[in-house]
């Protein structure tokens, strides 16, 4: 693959209906003094489409996953939002609304999780043959042992690991294998969305590259629809459809992936962008972005993002930006930027003076 | 015992349970209940073996005609076949029971540093040799040990029992600090010092040694709790002489004279009691000093009170849902 | 493997510096402790008991220290350890009739205390903040207490007072020991006292122990994953959370063993059980040193065995000893 990405032409149509709806998700850490780690976040996963969450460490972008599906860890506290699953039938069902019992039959099924394959997220104790089969014999109760285990082996085979190495312990495998391990695990009842986090973070740049490869491979023969989750943007850009990138607890953009790379509309996304130098083409200089990442328990008024901006004015400090459309003609109408630039008229409305958009986030 | 030899081992490594800094690591500590009520009492026995000679209404050896009588207003805490008043015996006996047993404490506590951090810092096999020996001591049951030790001793009286009990109790501590010394010693900070050419005995005085406070202070409440009981024990088979006032000694007396068959649950009843609750002290400091190394253990207590509070009832695996947030975004 | 190596090569060293320590201990004792025997015995010792003391004392001036080593190692082997003079009997003797008290007794009563401690340990770990922490603190207080001490309570409450147990034996002094069910059934209610003592106190232990590594091993990454994937609320509880715990409540199983051991002595002696403990105590006070000596020796290579079994379970339950290097 050349590092240079291009205009890919997707295969398949645009994607239209959605899959799983994350609506005004709040978020809270801590009983006493919460510190408020998801602000009202809202994210559309479209069928058979790839989204790429992006954002520094601490922003919530793995908060947001686990917290889809109640998996926060205490004091994790959910306190607000839907989260709405649209099965292949049509049925939708809100996942916070469903009571434990319910929650527990669905997980797994509708949607998995791909952690990160380290050390840590497979059981020491147990083969790792059957800890891909007890997910099946927990929510197929007709399936026996023997044909759980079977599934297994062949689920080992998908992901390209010899079906013999199902009777090996978590630590006789590398950590590309374990990764594997984990995607397989993850595809174990054919579910319609893997949320996959950081799967590639801790492996070297070959790995990466195969575990991306595979990821794309069984995209293609099993049609499921990934949200994948990484601090790495540029990886992004090949691989997703749509990125969201959020900062502090909020999405400040969310558009489909060649936008964001040539025409990003908010100003982090800008900044992250040219924080990392391509591989081939004109020598350029390195942005990067002063400053570092909010102290989520103690968050500025207005937009998170001020203190680093370069382009921030009065109506910043005052006014909390809302995802919308871009303000710049012929974008995409479906783009989202949480930025008081493209909001003009509610900025004179709150009494402020709107500012035009600087060229570096109005190319085309 | 069992439960602090757990909890030491399982701690993460200092750098890991990054408390906060300085002064507000100190409040910290401050405020753990448990730890406070501890060494509250803790201090009372103290205070007690301190002034004993001052307060006790009688002398413990003093006979009187109240032979064999429970409490009252005279003898608070009855008396003793002979008409000795038991609460003189036990206010006496906590001079030498503390005494003793924080001897021990200090001397297990130093043989255990000395040999734990040479075993962690230098390795190699100096480190296999010391652990080998201190992995012996841990395994041969300590209290036949003292016994035997102190049976063939001719007298083993006050000191000479708090060197027995160091000898046979210093292993303990020893591995607990081999342990982090050799994660330690790994860290960047040291591995710089070493690289600046700082000499050795400096290095572990100034950059090891500080980080090794909790897990010295949790080995030396357990070797205090440890002596307590196997001096008291000590006392009550009679190996260590009977002249000196000690709350094993009291319960000697009290088993050989049938107080049990008598009923006269006084004698032996409250000795017991202020071993608890020395026992009861120790635990609890050293629970504090567990919820402070670990700080997963910290918050559970915390948490569950102020969840219950809410209404809300936590479960590993469900993030609790509540609808308290501001009115949703159009 | 290397692991099951390790460890045996490190008992069979303990066992010997056990036994070498057993040697030098009446060897270093200040003091003339035969003659002081000799008169405190008023001559009723045999000169054959005298000449075995000296030599048990290392006082016998005609061999070397190197040789008599090898002699106490000689006789160690061929399980002679000597002549009790309380007794008048062969030390072995007494220790074979002692031991399977003290076992029977110790054992069972641990692993009852194990078994209940880590399932109660498991039940509060997993759900905090339930009715059942109570019993942390209530447990707390009954280890802090010593054995014996808890034994003079127990006696007074449920034999004296409530004449529900016998206060001391081991069996019924009326029978003689054999393998009916009477006699068994004996033994278990002479037993049940001390049983009771022993796993009130150290019970809390392993709750505490259990309790605060499910605490740890709860916010593990894969205990974690298993409750994503959905698995039943039992399985995850046993089979990844409590089924890594116990990996650390095992090796310290096997260090309290010593412990445990030490607090059973001085308890069989309040109840008056016939086993190596009250022999040990009987010894120590009648100044009988071979028979503390054997009493020691066997007291040592039980732990020392116990140890053993708690070492190779561990090594069957946690794969990774099995690693290679």
């Amino acid at each position: 693959m050349s590092a240079l990405p291009v205009e890919r032409p997707h295969g398949a149509p645009a994607p239209q209906e959605p899959v799983l709806e994350i609506r005004n998700l709040s978020v809270d850490y801590g009983y006493d003094e919460p510190t408020h780690v998801l602000r009202q976040v809202s994210l559309t996963l479209h069928r058979g489409e790839v989204l790429g969450l992006a954002g520094e460490s601490g922003c919530g972008k793995s908060t947001l996953a686990y917290a889809a599906t109640r998996l926060l860890p205490p004091p994790g506290l959910i306190t607000g939002g839907q989260v709405l699953f649209t099965d292949r039938d049509g049925t939708q069902r809100d996942v916070l609304a469903l009571s434990d019992a319910d929650l527990r039959a669905s997980r797994w099924q509708d949607l998995a999780i791909v952690f990160q394959g380290a050390m840590n997220s497979l059981n020491p104790v147990h083969r790792i043959g059957r800890q891909i089969a007890d997910a099946i014999t927990a929510h197929r109760p007709g399936a026996t042992k023997k044909e759980a285990l079977e599934k297994a082996a062949e689920l080992l085979d998908l992901v390209g690991i010899n079906p013999d190495r199902a009777r090996d312990f978590p630590h006789q495998l590398s950590g590309g294998m374990r990764q594997r391990v984990m995607i397989a695990m993850a595809l174990a009842l054919d579910p319609q969305v893997l949320i996959m986090d950081e799967p590639t973070t801790a492996l070297d740049v070959v790995m990466q590259r195969q575990i991306v490869e595979q990821i794309a491979d069984l995209r293609e023969r099993l049609g499921f629809s990934v949200v994948f989750i990484t601090h790495d943007v540029s990886l992004l850009i090949e691989i997703a459809d749509r990125i969201a990138i959020m900062y502090a607890g909020e999405i400040v953009e969310d558009a489909a992936a060649q936008d964001v790379y040539r025409r990003p509309r908010h100003p982090y996304a800008d900044g992250l962008l040219h924080s990392f130098p391509p591989l081939r083409g004109p020598r350029r200089e390195l942005g990067g972005i002063p400053g570092s990442p909010p102290d989520m328990s103690r968050l500025p008024s207005g937009c998170p993002f001020r203190d680093r901006c370069a382009h921030a004015f009065d109506a910043c400090a005052a006014l909390q930006p809302e995802l919308g459309p871009s303000a710049v003609a012929g974008d995409d109408p479906r783009r989202r930027v949480a930025c008081h630039l493209h909001t003009p008229e509610l900025v004179e409305r709150a009494g402020f003076t709107p500012q035009p958009l600087p060229p570096s986030l109005s190319r085309t | 015992m069992a439960a602090e030899l757990i909890s030491t081992e399982n701690a993460p490594v200092a750098g890991e349970a990054t408390a906060p800094s300085g002064g507000k690591r100190r409040f910290l500590w401050m405020r753990n209940a448990k730890a406070l009520t501890g060494l509250g009492i803790l201090a009372f026995f103290v205070v007690i073996a301190v002034i004993g000679p001052w307060i006790a209404p009688y002398d413990p050896d003093e006979r009187s005609s109240d032979l064999l009588k429970p409490p009252s207003w005279e003898h608070w805490m009855g008396t003793t076949h002979l008409g000795q008043d038991v609460m003189s015996q036990v206010i006496l006996g906590t001079r030498s029971v503390l005494l003793i047993a924080f001897v021990a404490g200090f001397l297990a506590t130093f043989v255990g540093i000395v040999v734990g951090i040479t075993a962690g810092y230098v390795g190699g096999f100096g480190d296999e040799g010391l652990s080998a020996l201190s992995n012996v001591f841990l395994v041969i049951p300590q209290l036949p040990l003292i016994i035997i030790i102190a049976g063939m001793l001719p007298s083993a009286g006050g000191l000479t029992v708090a060197v027995v009990i160091a000898i046979t109790g210093w292993a303990w501590g020893a591995r607990v600090l081999r342990a982090q010394t050799l994660s330690l010693r790994k860290r960047d900070f040291v591995e710089a010092a070493r690289a600046n050419g700082e000499k050795t005995w400096r290095l572990i005085l100034a950059e090891i040694l500080p980080n090794l406070t909790a897990m010295i202070a949790a080995g030396f409440v357990g070797t205090v709790s440890f002596a307590v009981l196997s001096q008291i024990t000590l006392s009550f088979i009679g190996i260590t002489p009977t002249d000196t006032w000690n709350w094993g000694t009291v319960l000697y007396w009290a088993q050989a004279q049938l107080a049990l068959q008598r009923g006269a649950w006084w004698w032996y009843m409250f000795p017991g009691l202020c071993i608890a609750l020395v026992g009861i002290s120790l635990t609890l400091i050293n629970f504090g000093i567990d919820e402070f190394v670990n700080p997963r253990l910290r918050s559970t207590g915390l948490n569950a009170r102020l969840l219950r509070r809410r209404g809300i009832r936590p479960r590993i695996g469900f993030t609790p849902v509540v609808h308290e947030a501001k009115e949703d975004r159009a | 493997m290397r692991f099951f190596v390790r460890r045996f090569v490190f008992y069979v060293i303990t066992f010997w510096a056990a036994m070498t320590i057993n040697f030098f201990i009446p060897r270093i004792m200040p003091g003339d402790p035969v003659s002081a025997l000799i008169a405190a015995n008023q001559g009723k010792i045999s000169p054959d008991a005298i000449d075995a003391l000296k030599a048990l004392f290392g006082l016998d001036e005609n061999t070397t220290l190197w040789q008599q080593y090898v002699a106490y190692w000689t006789h160690l082997f061929h399980f002679d350890l000597g002549i009790s003079f309380s007794g008048r009997e062969p030390v072995v003797d007494i220790l074979a009739r002692s031991l399977p008290w003290t076992i029977g007794l110790v054992g069972i009563a641990t692993i009852i205390s194990f078994t209940i401690g880590t399932l109660a340990g498991v039940a509060i770990g997993w759900r905090r903040g339930t009715r059942a922490d109570v019993l942390l603190p209530i447990s707390t207080f009954f280890s802090t207490v010593p054995y014996f001490w808890l034994a003079l309570v127990v006696i007074a409450f449920f034999a004296v007072r409530l004449k529900w147990f016998p206060a001391s034996g081991s069996y019924d002094r009326s029978m003689v020991p054999n393998l009916s069910w009477e006699f068994v059934g004996s033994v278990l209610y002479y037993g049940t006292l001390p049983a009771l003592t022993i796993i009130v106190t150290s019970v809390s232990g392993w709750i505490l122990g259990m309790r605060n590594m499910m605490v740890t091993v709860s916010s593990d990454d894969y205990v974690t994953v298993a409750q994503a994937k959905g698995l039943s609320e039992r399985s995850v509880m046993f089979g990844y959370a409590a089924r890594n715990a116990i990996l650390p409540q095992l090796s310290s199983f096997a260090l309290s063993l010593g412990f445990i051991v030490g607090g059973t002595l001085v308890m069989e002696t309040v109840f008056s059980y016939q086993g190596i403990g009250y022999q040990l105590l009987k010894a120590t006070s009648a100044k009988d040193y071979p028979l503390m000596q054997g009493c020691f020796l066997v007291i040592t290579l039980a732990v020392l065995f116990a140890n053993v079994i708690a070492d190779l379970a561990y090594g069957v339950l946690d794969p990774r000893t099995r690693q290679e290097g």
